[in-house]
């Protein structure tokens, strides 16, 4: 049987998974947003690696019969997408009754009224996310099933009368709460059908669709030859789905880490500092690695490793989170951005403003000063993450500098204004170093758990934790 | 076993009634005439306060002991309410803070105002503002202050010696004799000297036994209750001979008997990480912070701090027949007054000869006397002897700066991080 290796990253702001095989190849990953229960949050890290894992078996053994069809690409990535949004919908079914259920029981004077609202907003955003799901790819956006909802969710609230606004926004509170923390199990197979259903009328309704000057030529390309070829497909998949769904994906050992790997319900010799994990994940995707910068969500950390990937030293912000992920986020919202917008905003800028506050709480206010004294959104945002970037090289300085080669982990190493600052301070500073960033940057911690795990953890299994009954084999 | 524990016994009851003494004498020092000098633990000149009969005051002990009694944040409260900052020595506004709340020491009893406020290390710039505090509260005090240079050049030449001599006749004595009423004695203060070499020579062996291993002490959370008697007026008295003779013939029986230190949950089991600690202390939470380096199995072997007080490992020593110029060598010698590369010879010497595995640096928020240069010595002692360090920060006595957690995660990864390095060296060497 073959075994595989489980590294859980449980950070701050998401939570990571990676699954490894025996030569140390990254074979499914998977992410969620960190919540109030640790343990779901761990557990659905864990099982969206385990359908990654299968989708890639899935893909692999394709390509065999499928090679250079660039249909049967487009469709996978169609599946995936539309497989995401079979789980969401179950869990949206859930959310729904919720609201209903705790607007019913509130004591507003209009509770009634609240309730239609609420049917009136659901009844929109439903379908709105099964649209977007099948016919936009929002599957591949890496987006949460809150972010996703309270997105839409607020958008239609807005559009309701001003005095359901607090009652409508309290029960989102309430409701979306205890139904993230909740773990709903899903059967693989029954989800792929569903979603391979799904697709079919989608692929069937594209004879019809009326073409739209805003999309360009080469998506109707695409879609026509997916649309020609996607039975052949369809087929195909059909009959390798049995297998890959009945495979074993059998987790031998596992590591957990992160800022709330404590909290994991692992043994103790099943926990790795998140620090050691990065490094080690880093270093084994570049080699050469010397130092690792890592920024997530509540902590930068500055690690300088060896050649064989082991920390010899590191250095944490301490006092303060100003200039983490969640620093990005709070900035975000004030400017009423997305997390993904502001990079390429801040990119837009003609200058840098100069920003003085370090503190994520007075930087509100810096910016409410200086838009009203005309400074203009992308200056601002350009200020804001060069000020980030230098307490993030001031981290690396205390920790030893930079050596060659430079990684750039965490999930704030997708923002590319962050990026660019990174670039641009390492050179000044240290001169030319090799810099490696990797479209994975945010799995490091996961995978360099996994590939512990692979490697000097010889305790059993945790009996009744993370892995199920079935002696080790998931889903 | 039971004789090791009522051996072990006998040292803490005798550094319990001596440090009882002092304080029941400073409660009676009005109604027994004794004057009060108020002086800091770095060259501090004990000797020549017991020449005089005087009893001595350590603000910065008290403050420390505030706050091990969980009182400190109250103190600082309460200074901070009069207007000192946040950024303020945390030291100085839980001094401050006593003195507001009616001056009751750690021990619940009331401390004595001071007739002299003594200043005899100027390496602190802050222990001076301190003094300037408490001049204004206690404005019939007399000051004497003496400067103290800085071993700059990585030594004490002749001139230095002279001019902190030359200070003593001038300054210090004179004040003192006028305060105390007493005549210099020069003869009695050999005497008491004579005392100090034979507590210091017993202090350096107690220090070397973490040579062994296991270490039978642990040379930080242990060692600052050890260093006690020697910095808090008792270096030169008999008691405090007795008190190091008596401690030192305890660790050799637990050397004997290959056992290794005690902590607040009993004996250490598996020595599995010897460390060097440049820092002091928190004290706010200093049974957690020594918690999590015992649970690890983490035993100090050296630290800076317990040199805080006065450095002789490298063979310095009072002596009797030179009285003023070692005192004058001794303001001149403590930890904080050695130049950087002095300081990061002595962490070396001790890396190398006690076996280290790995150096550990507390950061102190409030402390700029120890802070200073702390991350070039130890990025030094890295690059020289490739040993893995680690960086932690907290305060001594605000508990507002001591995040628990943030601690115990660097720790931890550091901890990981030379099991890892343990175990590369084994698969190496087989």
């Amino acid at each position: 049987m073959k075994k595989y290796y489980l590294g859980i990253d449980l950070g701050s702001t998401t939570s990571k998974a990676v699954i490894v095989n025996e030569a140390d190849e990254i074979v499914g990953r998977g992410i969620t947003n960190t919540r109030a229960n640790y343990k779901v949050a761990a557990d659905i890290a864990r099982e969206q690696a385990i359908y990654d894992a299968r989708f890639n078996l899935i893909e692999k053994r394709m390509n065999e019969s499928m090679a250079n069809k660039p249909e049967f690409k487009t469709y996978m990535k169609d599946l995936r997408s539309v497989f995401q949004y079979c789980q969401f919908r179950r869990r949206m079914d859930s959310l729904a009754d919720m609201l209903i259920k705790t607007a019913s029981e509130s004591t507003h004077p209009e509770k009634e009224t609240i309730v239609e609202r609420l049917k009136t907003i659901i009844g929109i955003i439903r379908p709105q996310m099964r649209h977007e799901f099948i016919h936009e790819g929002l599957g591949s956006k890496n987006q949460f099933f809150r972010d996703i909802v309270s997105e839409k969710y607020n958008a239609e609230v807005g559009k309701m009368e001003p005095k359901f606004y607090e009652p409508l926004m309290l029960a989102f509170d309430k409701s979306i709460t205890p139904i993230e923390n909740e773990m709903v199990e899903y059967n693989f197979k029954e989800l792929v059908l569903e979603a391979m259903e799904i697709l079919d009328e989608k692929y069937k309704g594209l004879v019809d669709m009326q073409e739209d000057d805003s999309k360009e030529d080469w998506y109707y390309a695409e879609m026509n030859a997916v649309k020609n070829g996607y039975k052949n497909i369809d087929h195909t998949l059909r009959s390798h789905i049995e297998d890959i769904a009945n495979e074993e994906i059998y987790i031998a050992k596992m590591v957990g880490t992160g800022y709330g790997r404590a909290l994991l319900p692992f043994p103790e010799d099943c926990i790795k500092s998140e620090i050691l994990c990065h490094a080690f994940g880093a270093h084994a995707v570049f080699p050469n690695t010397r130092t690792v910068l890592d920024i997530g969500g509540q902590d930068t950390k500055a690690i300088q490793v060896d050649k064989y990937g082991l920390v010899t030293s590191f250095h944490m912000n301490d006092r303060c989170a100003a200039g983490c992920g969640r620093y990005l986020g709070y900035i975000a919202d004030e400017f009423g951005l997305s997390l993904n917008e502001l990079g390429p905003e801040a990119n837009k800028a003609k200058k840098e403003t100069t920003i003085c506050s370090t503190c994520t709480v007075f930087a509100g206010a810096e910016i409410k000063e200086l838009l009203h004294n005309g400074e203009q959104k992308p200056d601002i945002l350009a200020g804001l993450h060069k000020s980030i970037v230098q307490r993030a090289m001031s981290l690396i300085a205390r920790s030893g500098g930079v050596k060659n080669e430079f990684t750039f982990t965490g999930g704030v190493a997708r923002n590319e204004a962050v990026l660019k600052y990174v670039k641009q301070m390492v050179i000044d500073s240290y001169g030319e170093v090799t810099m490696n960033i990797h479209t994975d940057s945010i799995f490091m911690g996961a995978l360099g758990g996994a590939m512990f795990a692979r490697r000097n953890i010889s305790a059993d299994l945790p009996q009744g934790t993370l892995v199920r009954e079935t002696g080790g084999a998931v889903n | 076993m039971a004789t090791i524990e009522v051996i072990k016994e006998r040292s803490m009851i005798l550094q319990k009634e001596m440090i009882e003494g002092l304080f029941n004498d400073l409660e009676k020092a009005h109604e027994t005439g004794k004057k009060v000098c108020y002086t800091f633990v770095p060259g501090n000149l004990s000797e020549l306060i017991r020449c005089f009969d005087m009893l001595p005051v350590y603000p910065e002990i008290n403050a420390l002991q505030s706050a091990m009694r969980k009182k400190s944040a109250a103190y600082i409260k309460e200074a901070e309410r009069h207007a000192h900052s946040e950024d303020v020595c945390t030291y100085v506004k839980c001094d401050v803070g006593m003195l507001m709340k009616g001056n009751i020491g750690p021990t619940g009893q009331k401390l004595p105002p001071p007739d002299i406020l003594l200043l005899s290390y100027t390496g602190c710039f802050t222990f001076m503002k301190w003094f300037e505090t408490l001049k204004r509260e206690y404005p019939n005090a007399k000051v004497v202050m003496i400067h103290t240079p800085y071993q700059e050049g990585g030594k004490m030449t002749p001139e230095m010696v002279n001019y902190m001599v030359k200070q003593m006749h001038e300054e210090v004595i004179p004040k003192m004799e006028e305060v105390s009423g007493i005549k210099y004695d020069e003869n009695k203060l050999k005497k008491i000297l004579q005392y100090s070499k034979e507590a210091e020579d017993w202090i350096t062996k107690i220090f070397e036994t973490p040579k062994h291993r296991p270490s039978p002490i642990d040379a930080y959370f242990a060692g600052v209750y050890y260093i006690g008697p020697i910095n808090i007026g008792f270096r030169g008295t008999p008691e405090a001979v007795e008190y190091y003779k008596e401690l030192y013939n305890e660790i050799q029986e637990r050397i004997r008997l290959g056992l290794g230190p005690v902590t607040p949950e009993g004996e250490m089991k598996e020595e599995k990480f010897r460390l060097v600690v440049e820092g002091p202390p928190n004290w706010t939470s200093f049974r957690e912070f020594w918690k999590i380096f015992y649970d690890m199995g983490a035993v100090i072997v050296a630290s800076s701090y317990t040199k805080v007080g006065g450095v002789y490992d490298l063979g310095w020593r009072h002596d009797p027949e030179k009285p003023l110029q070692s005192l004058a060598e001794y303001c001149m010698n403590c930890y904080t007054n050695l130049n950087i590369p002095q300081r990061i010879d002595l962490l070396t010497k001790c890396i190398k000869e006690y076996g280290a595995d790995g150096y550990v640096t507390n950061s102190i928020k409030s402390c700029n006397s120890f802070s200073a240069g702390q991350l070039a010595m130890m990025r030094e002692i890295e690059d020289k002897l490739e040993i893995p360090v680690g960086f932690i920060e907290s305060d001594l006595v605000d508990p507002r700066y001591f995040s628990y957690s943030n601690i115990k995660n660097r720790l931890e990864s550091y901890f990981q991080m030379l099991s890892q390095r343990k175990m590369m060296e084994a698969e190496e060497t087989h």
